[in-house]
């Protein structure tokens, strides 16, 4: 699936920019250590904006459309910016059998944003996941990590309301 | 001695190279496997599977571009298995590409469609199923790109990336949403792009084409307010035969000129010309740098692809560049002013034409800051050779059979110098044969006094000495080569006082705007060889081969500028440069 190029504006703190300068720096003579620094910028902003891909080609003397286009390869990285509430909703066979999809659906429509995306207010950020265990609770989804389980589309308003201030 | 192995092919047995791969096993044993993303060189990925071949052992059919022979091995080239998988190949790729053939720039010289007809393909519509769209970026100076027509061999991002150093393209996304382009999707004229254009010549389809400026010289030519003169590279008088199917390295000056009087030009002049004019003014530039020593080393300013790339990416030396016009801005210069005062005519009325073998001068010809004459371009198209066969075609010219012709004067006397420009080291060669008679005050003993500089190797480096002085000079051609040599002079490694770079392998002779010379040709020819002898010999054969000895330009200086380096031609002449972002 093609990946959302986030419109939300950079926030990287000189905290962060400190931390990844620190991985680029151990990593910066072994080109194929890219992927590696990628994985470490994600864990430290939450995903891979421009700015920080920049940073990670000017470090690491590789060119940016490399770096993005390992970006957009492999599906653990992420364009999009986690927002306050990370909401993931399960696809794996059991929850899709009891109507996942439905449940994405749904929260999609009331927040605007499809899989893999953040409101433009950084409140609520989406994604579509694998099993995450809880197979009996089906459909499952899970916003920052409290799981909501045999959930119908009904149900999404007003789960999603408690978070909208 | 050569390592050789004993291996069969379709029957017959055949002696190789070890590490040899089939391809090339099966060429020089003149069976030609067919291929689309392989490109000697810089791109042997295996990845599209049209040069797939039954290998006697082998569990599946093997890419015969990247799989090696071993003695004893028995190959099979032309088995049903391998043409019906060839044939589904191409289906494949038809299923997803924009089958606009009739009007595709490259109808006729397609390697898919050639491949398509080759193997029967009775139905281009076999698979059809979900097609993405993807919109055209013509955002850029010099090309468009249609990715409803790439078929993802990665040509052209191996160009990119191996020969120029640059990878502003690549492949983006994954699976079936696979395509190529920039990073975020940016398009090629909001990235450090250099307008090169060799990944244009790397396609083997109509996804990468130039700009086409055919109409608007039409428009000009047929406007009668308009006196429409045009002007022709060195290196396009040995590649444009090959569009009218001249062997490569033909040299077709006199047909060529002659086409350009039947097409309607008012004037048809010689690049050369300025291009010796271009040797005066550096040659006084680089002795006058050199004396001071002063920002040096001196580096070439001719290839608009490589000032674009030392604008984005080396803009620390752009004070070691030359502030010389490439021959293209001063030959425009040149018409706007001394020409139209000689001949009378409003330089508003002065429409230039060139032909070049390269893209990039569409985008130099639009640097609009230093013109001649202030708010008049310099130059008003900038077409190139592809698009000047296009225009003779057009018109009917039955090229092979009109009879020569002579260039215009003014503008139409060219030195061998000049001549030699089209090939990487013939302006370090024309500039060094000039500089050596100033500097001496002797006649040039041998013209091959200086041929350490020629050949296509990708960093050429020499030491001669002028008068007890000795010159360090460097020559290099493809942007990854003069990464290397420039990252030597900031390193401190290398000391050099002159560097003539071209942004394109083996110089214009490889132009991002030449002829398009399919794979199954380029992967067992030197296209940059046999295209700069071509070359080589015209100089050989022409009586002035020093720059400041071709009368037409003793005449300008004479009549106009006065001498090289002055006031006036400063102003005229010379240019200046821009950094420019790299993100």
């Amino acid at each position: 699936m093609l990946k959302k190029i986030s419109s939300i504006p950079f926030k990287g703190t000189p905290e962060q920019k400190t931390k990844l300068d620190a991985v680029i720096a151990e990593c910066k003579d072994d080109k194929s250590q890219l992927m590696h620094v990628m994985q470490e910028a994600q864990g430290i902003y939450g995903y891979l904006p421009r700015e920080v891909q920049v940073m990670i080609a000017e470090g690491m003397d590789v060119p940016l459309e490399k770096v993005y286009g390992v970006a957009t390869f492999y599906a653990q990285f992420s364009l999009s910016p986690k927002g306050e509430y990370d909401i993931s909703v399960c696809l794996g066979t059991a929850c899709y059998v009891k109507g996942s999809q439905q449940i994405l659906d749904k929260i999609s429509e009331v927040l605007g944003i499809g899989a893999g995306e953040c409101t433009a207010d950084g409140k609520f950020s989406l994604e579509a996941c694998r099993c995450i265990g809880a197979c009996g609770l089906a459909p499952v989804f899970t916003i920052n990590g409290e799981v909501y389980g045999k959930v119908t589309a009904d149900d999404i308003p007003g789960i999603l309301a408690k978070y909208m201030d | 001695m050569e390592n050789l192995v004993n291996i069969k092919i379709n029957g017959f047995d055949y002696q190789v190279p070890a590490g040899s791969t089939i391809l090339e096993a099966a060429h020089s044993a003149g069976i030609e496997i067919p291929t689309l993303c392989y490109l000697k060189d810089i791109n042997a990925i295996g990845a599209c599977r049209i040069c797939v071949v039954e290998v006697k052992g082998a569990r599946s059919l093997v890419a015969s571009c990247v799989f090696p022979v071993n003695e004893g091995m028995e190959i099979f080239t032309n088995t049903p298995k391998v043409i019906e998988s060839r044939k589904t190949t191409l289906e494949l790729i038809l299923s997803t590409h924009k089958k606009e053939c009739l009007s595709c720039v490259r109808s006729g010289n397609c390697e898919l469609q050639q491949l398509c007809k080759d193997y029967g393909i009775e139905d281009a519509n076999k698979y059809d199923g979900a097609f993405i769209n993807y919109a055209i970026d013509d955002s850029a100076t010099h090309m468009y790109r249609d990715n409803e027509k790439c078929i993802l061999c990665r040509r052209c991002v191996a160009a990119c990336e191996k020969l120029q150093g640059i990878s502003v393209i690549g492949a983006n996304a994954r699976g079936f949403d696979t395509h190529i382009g920039s990073a975020f999707e940016y398009n090629l004229n909001d990235v450090a792009c250099v307008s090169c254009g060799q990944c244009i010549t790397a396609c083997p389809t109509g996804a990468l084409s130039e700009r086409d400026d055919t109409q608007k010289v039409f428009d000009a030519i047929n406007d009668p307010a308009k006196h429409v003169i045009v002007q022709t590279a060195p290196a396009v008088r040995v590649a444009l035969g090959e569009e009218f199917g001249k062997e490569m390295g033909t040299i077709v000056t006199g047909k060529m000129v002659a086409a350009l009087k039947m097409l309607g030009f008012d004037k048809v002049f010689d690049t050369n010309f300025t291009a010796d004019l271009t040797i005066m003014e550096e040659a006084t530039e680089f002795l006058e740098r050199f004396e001071k020593k002063e920002n040096l080393p001196l580096i070439t300013s001719c290839s608009p692809g490589w000032i674009k790339f030392c604008e984005h990416y080396y803009p620390e030396f752009i004070p070691n560049l030359s502030s010389c016009k490439s021959p293209q801005g001063m030959f425009g210069s040149v018409a706007k002013t001394f020409y139209a005062e000689k001949m009378g005519i409003d330089p508003k009325d002065i429409y230039v034409v060139s032909v070049m073998p390269c893209t990039a001068k569409k985008f130099e010809a639009e640097r609009l800051d230093h013109t001649a004459v202030k708010g008049l371009a310099d130059i008003d198209a900038s077409i190139t050779v592809r698009e000047l066969a296009r225009m003779i075609k057009k018109a009917g010219i039955n090229f092979n059979n009109i009879p020569d012709a002579e260039f215009d004067a003014p503008f139409g006397l060219g030195s061998g110098a000049g001549t030699i420009f089209g090939a990487t080291g013939g302006v370090m060669e024309a500039a060094l044969r000039t500089a050596y008679e100033v500097v001496t005050n002797k006649e040039l003993p041998d013209f091959d006094a200086f041929k350490d500089v020629r050949g296509v190797e990708g960093v050429k480096e020499a030491t001669y000495n002028l008068d007890g002085a000795e010159i360090n000079v460097a020559v290099c051609s493809g942007l990854v080569n003069a990464k290397t040599v420039l990252d030597m002079v900031k390193s401190g490694e290398k000391k050099y006082d002159f560097i003539e770079v071209m942004a394109c392998p083996g110089g214009c002779v490889n132009g991002g705007g030449q002829p398009i010379v399919p794979a199954s040709v380029k992967n067992f020819t030197d296209v940059r060889a046999a295209r700069a002898a071509g070359l080589y010999n015209d100089d050989k054969n022409l009586k002035i081969r020093k720059s400041h000895e071709n009368p037409d330009v003793k005449a300008v200086y004479d009549e106009y500028f006065g001498k090289p380096g002055s006031h006036k031609a400063h102003d005229i002449l010379h240019t200046g440069y821009t950094e420019r972002a790299k993100y």
